[in-house]
């Protein structure tokens, strides 16, 4: 199967690093976000962003960043998608959106068309029952900055194809990304540990046992990690944590998934983390 | 100090604390600064400087150190 036009919902950090990887490697993207403010955002810095891209690899020397504009069609309508070859989803984590917009795509998308989603946790199979296309529905769990990130989840449920399969790894293949294909279950491999020890590194900062730079310290220095979970929790998005831990317990009904207090205030109070310039650090500078 | 490089060390001194900061230092590798700080020399050195960067230009290693930087300059005056 040619995977030309690609359709990518959802202009957030995940889909925004998704389409620019997209457009690098040459895709037609349409891109669609019901926020028009997140699409501009993403229009106008396309230029630097392509840029910065050709900065760090050596590969993208001869690409032209005006041209690869030419290739983007951005709307908050996705009527447009009609004509995509390939959908990935980057919506917000929260069932209910999802479920909506799988309903609307299957309506306006070709029969052939393949539905990919980029969740954290949502179990695939629950996803694509939702669609008259079940075959046709696959998870891909990129990894952020999508960009930068070479390897990915590729999530198959009961119903996925073969062929759906096939088609995806070759399709990751063509955008630089290497698909380690796995069962489905809610947050997958990565998720169910990571947002465990993002959750648990909250409790040990509110019950006073290290401060968060000694806690991010620890698993940088001692384990060698690039980064520690606060940091990495700052990068992912705190708001998107608390959801993906909502999910977890939803879908395990396993009550350790319960998002820790601290956590759950400092996204009541705003901080999203490095998407919206309010970190956890800030926090903490703010507050103690 | 020549006024380019006085001029660079200005820039990079308002983001960060280059007191141990040496002008052949790789800010990058001794992690001074996060990979965006690269765009932003791009951006200083164009609207700045005045100094276009091409495509084929746009390597970290022309950005890494304050002399990097400079040197990268001087080939395009
Ligand atoms: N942040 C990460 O590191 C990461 C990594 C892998 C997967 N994910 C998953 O990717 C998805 C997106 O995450 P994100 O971090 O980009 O979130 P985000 O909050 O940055 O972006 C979500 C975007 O979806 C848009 N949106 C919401 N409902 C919509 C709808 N019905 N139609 C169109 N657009 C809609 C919002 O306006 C927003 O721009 C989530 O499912 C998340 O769990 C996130």
């Amino acid at each position: 199967m040619k995977i030309e036009k690609t359709g990518v919902v959802g202009a957030g950090i995940m889909g925004t690093g998704l389409a620019l990887t997209l457009l690098l490697y040459g895709k037609t993207v349409f891109l669609i976000d019901s926020d028009k403010s997140k699409l501009e955002i993403f229009e106008n810095d396309l230029i630097k962003n392509i840029r910065f891209q050709i900065l760090f690899n050596a590969e993208w020397k001869d690409i032209v960043p005006d041209k690869l504009k030419h290739n983007l069609i951005t709307s908050t309508n996705p009527e447009i998608l009609n004509s995509a070859d390939y959908i990935i989803e980057n919506v917000t984590e929260d069932w209910e959106i999802k479920k909506e917009l799988w309903e609307k795509l299957d309506s306006i998308c070709k029969k052939e068309t393949i539905f990919a989603s980029n969740t954290s946790a949502i179990p695939i199979t629950k996803q694509a029952s939702v669609t008259k296309r079940p075959d046709k529905v696959i998870g891909i769990h990129f990894m952020n900055p999508v960009p930068l990130k070479p390897v990915v989840e590729v999530i198959k449920s009961e119903l996925t194809s073969d062929e759906t399969i096939k088609n995806t790894l070759s399709f990751l293949e063509e955008i630089g990304k290497r698909g380690i294909l796995i069962n489905d279950a809610p947050g997958f491999v990565s998720n169910r540990v990571l947002m465990l020890t993002i959750n648990e590194a909250f409790y040990l900062l509110q019950e006073g046992t290290a401060s968060i730079s000694e806690i991010d310290e620890i698993f940088k220095t001692c384990f060698g990690h690039k980064m520690g979970p606060f940091e990495t929790a700052d990068l992912i998005g705190l708001d998107t944590i608390l959801l993906t831990l909502k999910v977890l317990k939803d879908n395990l009904k396993d009550n350790k998934f319960t998002p820790c207090p601290l956590l759950r205030t400092v996204v009541d109070k705003g901080f999203f983390g490095a998407k919206n310039k309010k970190t956890i650090y800030q926090y903490f500078n703010l507050n103690n | 100090m020549n006024e380019l490089k006085k001029k660079i060390k200005l820039f990079i001194s308002e983001k960060i604390d280059i007191t141990n900061l040496a002008d052949t230092d790789d800010m990058f590798k001794q992690g001074f600064v996060n990979s965006l700080f690269a765009m932003e020399l791009v951006m200083f050195v164009e609207n700045e400087i005045g100094v276009k960067v091409e495509n084929k230009d746009l390597m970290l290693d022309n950005f890494r150190s304050v002399c990097a930087i400079e040197k990268f300059i001087m080939s395009k005056k």
